[in-house]
């Protein structure tokens, strides 16, 4: 502007509770949700950071952003999508939910569901329109927003996120499928994403985060909460890809409950500092918790991960498996967690964590934690941390495959575990292609 | 033809030499076996071709057609045309056996001249065939709970979809029983001709019941001591190697190793 001398450009946005009020109000959110969202905001002032065991988190900024919310285009149809974001969808996918940056982009359900009484949609939407279902579950059960400041800032500034909801005995065959698309370097994620299974109920979802542009200026505050009612079974997959740049926070916490079962597929492939934490309540007696993480860091990049099950149930049963590759100066703590409360007779907890170092300034920490507080169970870990065994890339090089191939193959083969069960085709080749950009 | 000659090869290994001077010439069209107790230098042979990083190569050469192996990474010695069919093959998890055997193939190949899955398949289904391996082989990690005797196979196996110039065996009938030893007796038969050389390194007579060598070498110290034709292996099987140690004045034939 003509005569404007100061140029500075305001990036640290202090978010006041007059700006959550009209945010909330432009999205027409009930009057509960509003007040939630500004005791969320007021208490985030006080509430300190979570402290994930190994790394230190304070001097990280969780806190300041450019924007609050971006405003990104709409898809009419799935032939709309970038390039690389229709790779990972099937273009005959009905279940699915797409988001662009903080846009609720496209949504699809397959009348079938619909009539079934299935929902698919995105927060707002369920938050103006389900308020039963989300008042009854939203950051109740799961996750709590005065937890500390992250989840507190959550509930303050969601700006984005998605509800299923599986009712009662209704089981859905094919995967249901979101992408959050990120291509705006202002854009922030606060999404929430909301997964309920009903009694004797199924489904299968899996969520994508997805940067198209190299770097960001924003946050990302995500929190998924992952409710299986007595009985039903939920498979949650998640591949996620953020840019460098992002501040990443991602919970994803699940709450299975009698004769539930809840498995975790989740591929970790940011290029963002992030902090992670995956945290299954096993309160139903017979539960089942089963998770499955691949890791690969790359640069300077900071990352955290925090793999928990809490067994309260009798007879329930956990198990964490987590492979890492850590290349460059790379550093990861990989923090696995089985904890059995008193009461949880015959809980099985088991855990294995693997990581592999590329390079000799890259580093990795398995931190495997048994915490029994109950004398009739069963538990064990395995953790190991190691290079790329050089007799493996002997045996592979003496059939003439070059070491770089060689390393690609072993790489490929430590990581196949979680790779293999991811249940989209498109998703798990995408993985396989993130792993083989991310560990050139 | 190709021919695969060791010159005066020394090696050691954490500091203990080995071989003190191992001279072989192998051409195509030719099947050797190398006999002798253990602890002879025979596996160290086997290694110090193919370029096992543990063993240092101190004195000697080893030409492929006259180019030096020496001087070529692992791959490049395979991709010349050299195979070890190794003892103690790794366990690769999360590689398919096929996935493995393909990019293996591919390695040989130019880029966008790749071998076709239909091709490949057809081949594996064959040589598999012939080695008495179960079809779901092909899908089960590279060597991962394998028996020791369908370690052995699928190296044949290797060896038959790869088809090397000049194969080197190591103790490839350690722990077979007597059918599984005429199934990769089988696969080496069908390899023989022309184009095709092969190194057998071997404790027991047994094998070459199975596939008649050309040459036959006996090493001991760390040196190939005697060599000829298949007559020998068997005089050894029926006289021992004791006849040797006296012809020549050796006491103990190890280099020294710990039993």
């Amino acid at each position: 502007m003509e005569g404007e001398t100061n140029v500075t450009v305001e990036t640290n946005i202090k978010v006041t509770e007059q700006d959550v009020r009209s945010f909330s109000a432009s999205h027409k959110e009930p009057e509960e949700f509003t007040n939630l969202r500004i005791q969320a905001l007021a208490a985030a002032e006080a509430l300190p950071l979570p402290k994930p065991d190994k790394t230190k988190i304070d001097k990280w900024n969780f806190t300041e952003f450019p924007v609050h919310a971006v405003e990104s285009s709409t898809y009419s149809s799935l032939e709309e999508l970038p390039e690389e974001v229709k790779s990972v969808v099937d273009l005959e996918q009905k279940n699915i939910y797409i988001q662009h940056n903080n846009t609720p982009a496209y949504s699809a359900l397959s009348e079938d569901l619909k009539a079934k009484g299935v929902i698919l949609t995105d927060i707002f939407t369920a938050i103006r329109e389900h308020s039963d279902l989300v008042g009854k579950y939203f950051m109740k059960e799961a996750v709590r927003a005065e937890e500390h400041k992250l989840t507190s800032l959550h509930a303050a500034l969601l700006n984005g996120g998605v509800f299923l909801y599986v009712p009662k005995n209704v089981e859905i065959e094919e995967p249901v499928q979101v992408v959050f698309i990120h291509d705006d370097e202002q854009a922030s994620l606060f999404n929430h994403v909301l997964v309920v299974a009903d009694t004797s109920s199924k489904v299968t979802y899996v969520e994508n985060y997805f940067s198209t542009i190299p770097h960001s200026n924003g946050l990302a505050n995500i929190v998924s909460e992952v409710i299986a009612e007595d009985n039903a079974s939920i498979t949650y997959g998640a591949v996620d890809v953020l840019a460098e740049g992002f501040t990443t926070y991602v919970n994803r916490r699940g709450i299975a409950k009698r004769d539930a079962r809840i498995e975790w597929a989740i591929g970790m492939m940011n290029d963002s500092d992030t902090i992670s934490e995956n945290t299954t309540h096993l309160i139903g007696d017979n539960s089942i918790g089963d998770t499955k993480m691949v890791v690969v860091g790359r640069g300077t990049q900071k990352q955290n991960f925090t793999t928990q099950v809490i067994h309260w149930g009798k007879n329930s049963d956990g198990q964490i498996l987590k492979h890492g590759v850590m290349k460059d100066s790379a550093s990861s703590i990989f923090n696995g967690i089985g904890k059995i409360e008193h009461g949880a007779t015959k809980a099985n907890a088991e855990q294995e964590s693997r990581v592999l170092m590329l390079s000799p300034a890259a580093r990795g920490d398995a931190n495997p934690i048994l915490l029994i507080d109950e004398d009739d169970v069963t538990a064990g870990h395995a953790a190991s941390v190691g290079r790329v065994d050089p007799l493996q890339l002997y045996y592979l090089m003496s059939r003439g495959i070059t070491k770089q191939e060689a390393e690609r193959l072993v790489i490929h083969g430590f990581l196949a575990p979680v790779v293999n069960v991811l249940p989209i085709e498109g998703v798990k080749k995408q993985l396989t292609e993130v792993i083989e950009r991310k560990v050139r | 033809m190709s021919t695969l000659v060791i010159t005066d090869l020394h090696v050691k290994i954490e500091d203990k030499e080995i071989l003190k001077g191992v001279n072989l010439t192998i051409n195509t069209g030719e099947i050797h076996a190398i006999m002798g107790p253990n602890g002879t230098g025979k596996s160290t042979l086997a290694s110090a071709i193919m370029g096992h990083p543990k063993y240092e190569v101190t004195q000697g050469s080893i030409t492929l057609d006259g180019e030096d192996v020496l001087e070529m990474e692992v791959d490049e010695r395979a991709r010349a045309g050299l195979f070890l069919g190794m003892q103690y093959p790794s366990e690769i998890s999360g590689v398919t056996n096929a996935d493995f055997m393909r990019s293996a193939m591919n390695a040989r190949r130019e880029e966008g001249d790749e071998i076709s899955l239909m091709k490949f398949i057809r081949e594996l289904d064959k040589k598999m065939d012939v080695l008495d391996m179960d079809q779901d082989m092909a899908q089960r990690y590279l060597n991962e709970g394998f028996s020791g005797g369908e370690k052995k196979r699928n190296e044949i196996l290797q060896m038959m979809m790869i088809k090397p110039k000049i194969a080197v065996l190591d103790e490839i009938d350690s722990g077979l029983d007597i059918d599984a030893l005429k199934v990769v007796s089988e696969g080496v038969n069908q390899m023989r001709g022309e184009d095709f050389g092969c190194l057998i390194i071997t404790h027991y007579q047994r094998l070459l019941n199975y596939i008649t060598p050309d040459h036959v070498h006996v090493m001991m110290q760390g040196r190939v001591v005697k060599s000829g034709g298949e007559e020998l292996s068997h005089k050894l099987e029926a006289e021992g190697y004791d006849w040797i140690k006296a012809e020549l004045g050796i006491e103990d034939e190890t280099v020294g190793q710990e039993a």
